[in-house]
């Protein structure tokens, strides 16, 4: 049987060839992504290890920087040096630690915001902090000296003695560069940027003077890292943890590991939607094998080989072909992750350079997918071929699908389907998570449905398509829109790869733009300012900021918002309920954003008065003049009155409160953003007035209505443009599944190709019935897939509806027609080589009767 | 019979007018591979077709009848000679011209039928047209679909036909396009006898009754005798030739190959 088995491999090579090839995407995608997840973690393992190597200990403070009131903030330095006066302690390190920006040259901001640390410089007797090496110049010692890690100066062009502008939350101070240095920082060696302080300019920036938020303890030759943990935690405060350096190394592999999971998963899920793709062009291949053979499977039946051997032959021939095609596909895949990681520095994120790890797990896993998946798919046609009756064999005629087996499977798609499409109305009208979660299921289901019934659908879709065909095509437009629907099977399994890649694309960007389209028009319809203010870094912003914009010339209104919070007593029960709000400038509020006042006046709020948002004041049962109970931040109680009601709104918090009401209560307000409205409008005059009232900080981000429209926008691109990438592998494995019905077909068809050839019909244009053959079967795909990812798109935006007001569903045509375009290149791409050899079969062989 | 339809008499005249060849071979020599394996399928064969006439091929297996068909007919290359159809010299002539020539004046008939399953038997029967981008002329294809006897046929896919409907409808297709000769290999090798009298009957008829040009390349003695002439090929050579043939005669003549085989 093996021998059989391989000898079928071998006679079919250039069939086997597109399942081979559809096979190894999958596995090489599969492979991939765990090879090139392992080498990260790998990587990132080995840094963090490297990072703490010399670290025996670790202490780190849970203490609260925005509280006043907090005696201990951190670890004193009079802790720290009872840690080095411990037994074992060869040095202790006090660092203390924050956002810092560093500017180049041109005043733009050096590295990503997410990524800009400021540190301190901690000598030891010796004058050294051993986290740095310097490969120029020395720490910084006096208060206005920075050290900048190599690759930022590299890229600020700076050189030591060189004044730097840096910005922490406060606003921009010039520095002198003393040193330049390098470090085992993750962090940094991940491309984040990093400067040194002198220790107390960077305690006064980021805690409070004399204070530190960690300390790393080295340990002296022969000194155990457990004991001389045991030495350090009775020295610390409460509010502080220490751990061994090991341990915090373990912490940060752990949670190197967790972000990589989500990567992994993403990566894997798209491998599964290849490979599912991919069931649909194996078992259409097997299918058309199987029938190629007919009369010699009849033939081994009738000398005796029974059903269970014939369909054990297809599988093991389904096997081999699994086999090649996961050894080639886990090289590719090998090739992916290096590629994979070489096209990540070029999106600025550095990966620690590291050995390729290729554990047993992608390799098993590889192999265990490819042959599984291909012996699955090839299940059905196995199954087929056995039923294949010995007489056959006699038979000239080909074994033709009964009508009823197609009855059965349209009874059986139609009933999924429509369980599918009642399954994500159901979720649709739901709404919410659970809303989704049960669309996701229907949609599963639909797609499982439209693929079975799909080729009951080729006829009458394909009978839309066929004018646009016979028109200006003539006779090989006709002829190529009969051959489509001739074997509808065929043609649906064909179909269907492209289907399910365009469902999923459709649904997206049916769903991205109207999200989209829905934030932008929140954004216009909610911010009335003109410019908004924010931290590069997503931080906080320094009150300062506020001060100085409000005294720009033109400001005609300067708000902030500053998230609050504050307790509330619920009346009679004496519960507790923590209560979330923003403090805004009264007055200048209402006109910077949208405030729909529906009860009370905005007014109120100049007047120390509360307002609440509708759902909300709902919810409790408040009107205007409520009185509420509150307790601030510090412990200070007031008692506010409802001034205003106000409709909910995304930009607006469900509290509003006066900045005077909130500020004595708090030293370090907690400012997101300040909306400014200027006289004139949006104008570089205006925008330059305020960049300089900024300090020109690299770390503040000025932004106007396009800006903070492409914010919302720029990221939904983005995650599609991402997701088409991917999706394109879906693509190419429908090209695959083109490629080969056709040089099927184009097979079974050599004697009427040679007839029509022989009656008048030229190359040309037999070359042009088999591409119209393609386009159809394409666009046949790309039409039950955009009509699918347009209703779950749809079904999906139904349940955003109530998170986002506003919404309202935009078609994307313009992508649509595009995703039509490209379905149809994808068939003239496919048909290149089917429709050469069609256009080259020699006439005479063709007509010859065997 | 007499020539009565209009068609016909005016084929009968032009006929006259142009030396009254339809095609013709001259010298023509057709070789299959090189060296060892060469083989000389046709020898020197010089042979005309005349318009309006029925002209049989016969001689035993591998003589080379096929291959002096396709070299007429433009479906083959030749190696030397020469092949005309009407005035048009076929070497040297381009795939594309060939195939347009093939399309406007040759029609064809094969052993297997070679319809069009998806199309139904009239849209098959028009086919060269539409490939042709041509209308068809609707009082000549009434004229042959009555003479081939399918009026209640024409909308059947060829499944639904028998053998002998199939090949009618073949017969019909290649006569569709009025063609300036027609060339058949084997029609009737896959019919029963019955079947394949009423094609060869439509074949004759098709010459007698609408001056059509007819080469059939047969085995059968009896489907030669429809005919008005028949050449006899051996080894790639033009042997000889009858007039007139009857099924007797040309059966005597063709056991005289076989003896003549089993002595060489
Ligand atoms: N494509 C080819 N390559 C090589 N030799 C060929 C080819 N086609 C035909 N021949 C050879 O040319 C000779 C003539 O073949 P042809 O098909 O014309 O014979 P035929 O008279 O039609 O025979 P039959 O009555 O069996 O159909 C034979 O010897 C055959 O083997
Ligand atoms: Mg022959």
């Amino acid at each position: 049987m093996f021998r059989t088995a391989l000898r079928n491999v071998l006679a079919h090579k250039a069939r086997l060839l597109m399942t081979v090839l559809a096979v190894m995407l999958g596995v090489a995608f599969v492979s991939g992504t765990l090879v090139f997840t392992d080498t990260l973690s790998h990587a990132f393992r080995s840094q963090s290890a490297k990072s703490y190597d010399d670290v025996a200990v670790a202490v780190t403070s849970l203490g609260n920087e925005y509280d006043p009131a907090e005696t201990h903030p951190g670890v004193s330095q009079k802790t720290l040096d009872e840690i080095r006066g411990l037994d074992g302690v060869a040095a202790a390190y006090g660092r203390v630690d924050g956002f810092a920006g560093v500017a180049d040259p041109n005043g733009k901001l050096i590295g990503a915001g997410w990524s800009n640390k400021g540190s301190n410089f901690d000598p030891g007797k010796d004058g050294k902090d051993s986290a740095y090496t310097f490969t120029d110049g020395e720490g910084p010692l006096k208060a206005d000296e920075i050290a900048l890690d190599k690759d930022s100066a590299a890229k600020g062009e700076y050189k030591v003695g060189d004044r730097v502008r840096v910005a922490t939350n406060g606003p921009v101070k010039e520095y002198t560069l003393s040193g330049i240095f390098t470090t085992k920082d993750g962090a940094v060696n991940a491309g984040g940027s990093l400067v040194l302080f002198d220790t107390a300019v960077a305690q006064e920036q980021y805690l409070k003077p004399g204070w530190y938020r960690n300390v790393t303890v080295t340990a002296a030759p022969g000194t155990d890292d457990a004991k001389l943990l045991d030495a350090v935690e009775p020295l610390l405060p409460e509010n502080a943890e220490a751990k061994t350096g090991q341990a915090v190394a373990d912490e940060q592999a752990e949670e190197i590991e967790q972000g990589l999971g989500a990567l992994k998963q993403v990566l894997l899920g798209f491998a599964g939607i290849a490979l599912f793709v991919g069931v649909f062009l194996i078992s259409n291949t097997f299918s058309m094998l199987v029938a190629q053979r007919t009369r010699e499977l009849a033939l081994m039946r009738a000398v005796g080989a029974s059903r269970r051997q014939i369909t054990r032959s297809v599988l093991l021939e389904a096997g081999v072909v699994g086999a090649i095609a996961s050894a080639v596909g886990f090289v590719l895949g090998v090739g992916l992750a290096l590629g994979l990681r070489s096209g990540m520095a070029a999106f600025e994120m550095k990966i620690p350079a590291g050995p390729l790890v290729v554990t047993p797990t992608p390799v098993i896993a590889a192999l265990a997918v490819g042959v599984l998946i291909t012996m699955f798919a090839a299940w059905l046609p196995g199954r087929r071929a056995a039923k294949i009756p010995p007489v056959a064999a006699m038979n000239s005629v080909h074994a033709v699908a009964t009508t009823k087996s197609l009855v059965v499977r349209n009874s059986i798609g139609a009933f999924v389907t429509a369980v599918g499409a009642v399954v994500i109305v159901w979720g649709a009208g739901m709404g919410g998570d659970g809303g989704r979660l049960r669309i996701a299921a229907g949609a599963f289901f639909a797609l499982i449905g439209v693929i079975i019934l799909i080729p009951l659908l080729s006829r009458p879709v394909i009978a839309l398509i066929r004018p646009i065909l016979t028109g200006p095509f003539g006779v090989a437009g006709k002829l190529a829109g009969q051959n489509a629907v001739r074997n509808p099977r065929r043609t649906g399994a064909t179909a269907s790869a492209l289907a399910i890649g365009l469902t999923l694309v459709t649904g997206l960007s049916v769903l991205g733009v109207t999200v989209g389209k829905a934030l932008d028009k929140m954004a216009t319809d909610n911010i009335k300012a003109d410019y908004m203010v924010s931290m590069a870094n997503g931080g906080d912003l320094d009150r300062s900021a506020v001060t100085a914009l409000e005294k720009v010339k033109g400001a005609t209104a300067v708000s902030p918002q500053q998230a609050v919070q504050f307790e509330l007593k619920k009346p009679g029960t004496g519960e507790k309920i923590f209560m979330a709000g923003s403090a805004v400038k009264a007055g200048d509020i209402e006109r910077v954003l949208k405030v729909d006042v529906v009860q009370g006046s905005a007014d109120s709020l100049a007047n120390g008065q509360i307002a609440v948002a509708e759902k909300t004041a709902k919810k409790r049962g408040w009107k205007v003049g409520t009185a509420l109970p509150v307790t601030f931040a510090d412990e200070k109680q007031a008692t506010l009155t409802i001034g205003a009601i106000y409709k909910d709104s995304e930009f607006l918090s469900p509290t509003l409160l006066d900045t005077k009401v909130v500020n004595e209560h708090e030293t370090k307000p907690s400012i997101r953003q300040v909306f400014v409205k200027m006289a004139g409008g949006q104008s570089e005059a205006n925008e330059k007035a305020l960049l300089g009232a900024l300090g020109e900080n690299p770390a503040i981000r000025l932004m106007d209505h396009q800006d903070i429209r492409d914010e919302f926008g720029g990221t939904i691109n983005m995650m599609l443009n991402i997701l088409y990438g991917l999706l394109a592998m879906a693509l190419i494995i429908a090209v695959l599944g083109v490629v080969n019905t056709l040089a099927m077909s184009v097979f079974e068809r050599q004697q009427e190709i040679g007839m029509l050839r022989a009656i008048g019909l030229d190359r040309r244009r037999v070359k042009r019935m088999v591409r119209l053959e393609a386009v159809v079967i394409s666009l046949f795909g790309a039409l039950i897939g955009i009509g699918l990812g347009v209703f779950l798109g749809w079904a999906i935006g139904e349940t955003l509806k109530a998170a986002l007001t506003g919404y309202a569903l935009v078609l994307p045509w313009d992508r649509i027609a595009i995703f039509l375009v490209l379905a149809g290149l994808v068939g003239v791409l496919a048909s290149l080589w089917p429709a050469r050899s069609a256009a080259k079969l020699n006439m005479l062989n063709a007509i010859k009767t065997e | 019979m007499t020539t009565t339809t209009p068609s016909g008499v005016q084929t009968a005249a032009r006929t006259t007018a142009t030396a009254a060849v339809a095609a013709r071979a001259t010298d023509l020599t057709k070789v299959y591979g090189q060296g060892e394996t060469q083989v000389v399928a046709l020898d020197g064969v010089s042979v005309d077709f005349r318009k309006a006439e029925f002209t049989a091929i016969m001689g035993p297996s591998g003589s080379g009848k096929s291959t002096l068909m396709h070299c007429v007919a433009g479906l083959d290359s030749i190696s030397s000679g020469s092949a005309r159809i009407g005035d048009t010299e076929l070497t040297g002539l381009k795939d594309k011209q060939l195939t347009k020539l093939r399309r406007d004046k040759i029609g064809f008939i094969f052993q297997a039928f070679n319809l069009l399953p998806t199309l139904n038997a009239l849209e098959n029967i028009t086919l060269p047209m539409d490939i042709a981008g041509r209308k068809p002329d609707q009082a000549w294809l009434d004229t042959v679909v009555e003479t081939v006897g399918l009026s209640g046929r024409l909308k059947h896919r060829p499944t639904e036909l028998s053998g002998g409907q199939q090949q009618r409808v073949a017969v019909a297709r290649a006569l569709a396009g009025r063609p300036e000769i027609m060339f058949a290999d084997e029609p009737t090798g896959n019919l029963d006898s019955r079947s394949g009298a009423e094609v060869l009957g439509f074949l004759r008829n098709s010459v007698r009754e609408l001056g059509q040009t007819v080469v059939m390349v047969t085995h059968d003695p009896v489907a030669a005798s429809y005919a008005d002439r028949v050449v006899f090929l051996a080894d790639g050579r033009i042997v000889d030739e009858m007039a007139d043939p009857t099924a007797d005669r040309v059966l005597d003549r063709m056991k005289d190959f076989d003896a003549k085989g089993r002595t060489s």
